[in-house]
């Protein structure tokens, strides 16, 4: 039993739970080309979901700051992103593969360069004057949030906005029995990338090292004479920025958008924080990759109880870790 | 919280003025409710008297967690929605009968308190900023299962069903002596009246319930715990236990309100019982009147659902006379009001977190 | 006495409704080692949370060479040339020893004589240079943490008792490696063991229920044994 544990250990521990959740899918689902797909499918939907979480997990980590406005990033960029996809319309559907990339990447540089400034802004606004104070927090960011949805229905309007796909990302890759979305894969990939630099940022870098440290004991950071409260300015003003980027992507994904967006997403990203653990990038992209798998497994098995089963494996793990899979070290 | 709810010492005359206007308040609402078919007898003044009764209930409850314990829970509505739907479906399987009401509706309580304490237990333990998201993400997974199992919750449509036949507005509660409906100062003391005082007398025990609490033992320990956490844990009283029990309390609170809802309306659906704007609503409701007043739910629900009620009139109005400008009425357009009261509830927690209860109890006691 | 470093001039302090400090006054000559002695929850900690700003002063004034730093900013306090040792060491515990020593460091670089008189104090850092801070044992998390007061020129450390729950040997390498600090920088030393303190103060105060009972040199507490068992009956106990 014990070597068992240290074989499951040097395996890579937690870390191995997705990959274990895939086999028990494949068992259920039967069908590996199906399996296949969908395991495609809900990777890439947990590098998007990373995206959103892992600024509202640092954010929480550094400064005790849970914002639940944060949601409101995800929709603004996707409904930014939206809408440069359409006004680029013709570079979109051209049939160009630079002009195609060149539209997607104003698109979704748009959406994070809204983040960052919006997020910048959000900070000093809202949260500056009630740091250390969950009780108002809770309720200041709930009522931002609820303005920021309503400017987006006044400007984006009720009904559904259509959100074009590039020409080149459009249509599948199909080998043998496997379908799979080229989107999907671009999608995986640029999640994938983002964590690499993130990860990099924060382990090799000298802001990385404090956004650590601070993550870990602010106090003691402040004590060696570094500010603190500017650092958490950039991390939450770039934590806004991937958030609006993965609305973006998710826009993309869905191709058709509504106001509800952003609260749909936010449950699913607090479950994944949960999951996770509050403060580290490792636990929120841990804790997607499991969230978006499961969805979609549970998707094709018993489409019902999709968003119900990440409920109950955030309940599993509460029970088992209650500070979720890798939290930071506090 | 950053302000302290008991401070004996000092309080002022002005405090003291301040109180007797909240208490004046109160009683003027509380004759209006006590007389509302009788002052308003038209249909629409009915739903929101009722309404009021119903959300004091409500918003109290969930007072007892906000206010009195310091826990942000985002699953009220679930509760609510919970006694609601199991009521309904009840009197929708098993016919308009007081046996399945009780039934259906313990059923609702139970449940309730059944996920209460499976909710408070798990997230509790750790942080109170867990118990928020674990209560917002479950209370929106109750909203998409409602939603989808809609051979029993009727999905989206909801579901419309006939109550007791007491509530009946063809019932004749009083007659004269010719053996028609009674009118008192002309308003029919009928079956629809009989609803309404099921709703308000309902609320009343409900409420008078709820003080019962605050006051008690039970109360005193979770000021204790807000105030201290960590004191009140050295001190051996079991945190976690105790916040437990306030969440199922107002848990079950929340799902009778719900059953008082489903029989007053007749109708249950994910608008009126499950939907997050009633979240909002109550939220608001509690900041408005004052959080950790029993008092201020009452002012807070009434001032709250006047508002609603004229609010939307007022925006109609404005967003007409600015039509010519861009954007504007958009932002003033009557389906935009939740922007308004986001922009108040914001304000009204930098500015005034106290709510109007609390500001006036202490009005010139905190410069 | 030389002009003091350090001043604190009535200073008051309140943490939630507790009143801790009620007017404590503190004058730290320029070098060596100075102690403040006091039992649990005499007030040594907040002393020291507030010197760095951790906590607000609510009346009162602290002077560093002269210049009040009372409302600063803690990190303009810490970049004044203050370090600060709390007494839980303030390790990170997700970092490696090298990154918590490059952290210490103001632009990252490390100075290599002081490395390498840091590495002969305390060989175990160079031995577990790249590993993670909580593998560490916990003398040798305290030798990390003052280690990273050292790393660069300092002119006052602020040390929270470090001798607690630390093995006798390991309080000897301390001792050893605080005279070597004390060469050039000064040292406030919180304590309650008063055998580590005599060994190393040379001024003393005594605190008590937030005021100073008594403050001298070292050399006259500890000759006056009547002087001890009324100011430090308690703490005494345990050590004699």
């Amino acid at each position: 039993m014990k070597s068992m544990t240290t074989l499951v250990e040097r395996l890579g521990g937690i870390n191995l739970l997705p990959v274990l959740l895939a086999i028990i899918a494949l068992v259920l689902i039967g069908s590996p080309s199906t399996w296949l797909t969908l395991t495609i499918a809900g990777l890439s939907m947990g590098m998007m979901i990373f995206l959103m979480a892992s600024g509202l997990s640092l954010v929480f980590g550094l400064m005790d700051v849970l914002n639940f406005g944060h949601s409101a990033f995800i929709s603004f960029g996707a409904f930014i992103a939206a809408s440069v996809l359409a006004a680029l319309a013709v570079w979109v559907a051209a049939d160009s593969v630079l002009l195609n990339l060149l539209a997607l990447f104003a698109a979704i540089s748009a959406a994070a360069l809204f983040g960052l400034v919006a997020g910048w802004m959000f900070e000093r606004v809202i949260i500056k004057p009630v740091y250390r104070d969950h009780l108002r927090q809770i309720l200041i960011t709930m009522g931002a949030l609820i303005v920021a949805e309503q400017i987006i229905l006044a400007i984006w309007g009720g009904s559904p906005v259509a959100v074009p796909r590039p020409n080149f990302l459009s249509g599948s890759l199909i080998m043998g029995d496997v379908t799979i979305e080229i989107y999907r894969l671009f999608a995986f990939g640029l999640g994938l990338v983002t964590y690499m630099a993130l990860h990099a940022v924060l382990n090799r870098t000298r802001v990385g090292l404090l956004v650590r440290a601070g993550v870990e004991n602010r106090e003691m950071v402040e004590a060696l004479g570094f500010r603190i409260d500017r650092l958490f300015i950039g991390v939450f003003a770039v934590g806004s920025a991937l958030a609006a980027m993965g609305g973006a992507m998710w826009a993309g994904y869905e191709t058709l958008i509504t106001g509800a967006i952003g609260s749909e997403m936010m449950i699913i990203v607090f479950i994944v924080i949960i999951i996770g653990g509050l403060g580290s990038i490792e636990g929120s992209l841990l804790g997607a990759l499991m969230v978006g798998l499961m969805g979609n497994y549970v998707a094709f098995l018993a489409p019902k109880m999709a968003l119900a089963s990440n409920m109950i494996l955030m309940m599993a793990i509460l029970l088992w870790r209650p500070y979720g899979l890798r939290p930071a070290v506090k | 919280m950053n302000q302290t709810t008991n401070e004996p010492q000092g309080q002022t005359r002005g405090g003291r003025t301040g109180r007797l206007i909240a208490y004046g308040l109160i009683g003027i609402i509380a004759i209006c409710l006590f007389f509302a078919p009788l002052l308003f007898p038209d249909v629409r003044s009915q739903e929101v008297a009722a309404r009021i009764c119903i959300f004091i209930v409500l918003v109290a409850s969930y007072d007892l967690l906000i206010g009195y314990t310091g826990i942000v829970s985002f699953a009220h509505t679930m509760f609510f929605g919970l006694g609601a739907y199991a009521t309904a479906i009840a009197l929708k399987q098993m016919g308009p009968g007081w046996d399945a009401v009780i039934i259906g509706g313990a059923l609702g309580v139970g449940v309730s308190v059944l996920l209460a304490a499976l909710v408070g237990l798990l997230s509790l333990r750790v942080k109170a900023i867990f118990f928020a998201m674990v209560t917002l993400a479950a209370a929106s997974v109750m909203a998409v299962l409602a939603s989808q199992f809609s051979d029993f919750t009727g999905g989206e449509d909801g579901i419309i069903y006939k109550v007791p036949k007491i509530f009946s507005p063809a019932t004749k509660l009083l007659t004269d002596e010719n053996g028609k409906v009674l009118t008192i100062f002309g308003v029919k003391a009928n079956g629809k009246m009989a609803a309404y005082y099921f709703v308000f007398f309902g609320s009343l025990i409900l409420y008078f319930l709820m003080l019962r609490i605050v006051a008690s033992p039970l109360g005193t320990v979770l000021e204790a715990i807000r105030e201290n956490e960590m004191r009140a844990e050295a001190l051996g009283y079991k945190v976690v236990l105790y916040r437990t029990a306030i969440f199922c309390i107002a848990a079950a609170i929340a799902a009778c309100a719900g059953i008082l809802r489903a029989v007053w309306l007749k109708y249950t659906g994910p608008e009126t019982t499950l939907s997050f704007a009633i979240m909002i609503d109550i939220l608001l409701m509690v900041v408005i009147g004052g959080m950790g007043t029993m008092t201020g739910a009452i002012i807070g629900a009434t001032v709250m659902s006047v508002a609603q009620f004229y609010l939307k009139d007022l925006m109609q109005l404005a967003s007409e006379a600015t039509a010519g400008i861009p954007l504007v009425p958009d932002l003033l357009d009557p389906d935009r009001w939740l922007l308004w009261l986001g922009l108040l509830f914001i304000l009204l927690v930098y500015f005034f977190p106290a709510g109007i209860v609390g500001t006036l109890a202490r009005k010139g006691h905190h410069p | 006495m030389s002009a003091p470093i350090l001043e604190l001039d009535n200073i008051f302090t309140d943490i939630a409704q507790y009143h801790i400090l009620h007017g404590v006054s503190l004058h730290i000559p320029e070098g060596g080692v100075h102690v403040l002695l006091g039992r649990n929850g005499a007030g040594k900690t907040t002393t020291l949370r507030t010197i760095m700003g951790l906590w607000q002063a609510k009346q009162g004034a602290i002077r560093f060479r002269g210049e009040d730093i009372t409302k600063q900013h803690t990190s303009d306090i810490a970049r004044k040339g203050i370090a600060y040792v709390p007494e839980n060491m303030g390790i990170f515990g997700g970092l490696t020893v090298e990154e918590n020593m490059r952290l210490a460091t103001l632009d990252g670089s490390f100075d290599q004589d002081r490395l390498q008189r840091i590495y002969t104090l305390f060989p175990a850092l160079e031995k577990f240079w790249n590993s993670s801070a909580w593998s560490l044992s916990g003398g040798q998390k305290q030798m990390l943490a003052i280690a990273r007061a050292m790393i660069e020129k300092r002119d006052l450390i602020l040390i929270d008792e470090p001798t607690k729950g630390l093995a006798p040997a390991i309080i000897l390498n301390m001792v050893e490696a605080f005279r070597e600090i004390a060469r050039e920088t000064t040292i406030l030393l919180v304590e309650q063991n008063f055998l580590f303190a005599r060994s190393l103060g040379q001024t003393v105060a005594v605190i008590d229920d937030g005021r100073i009972a008594h403050s001298g040199t070292m050399a006259e507490l500890v000759e006056d044994a009547a002087l001890q068992t009324r100011l430090l009956s308690l703490s005494l106990d345990a050590h004699q």
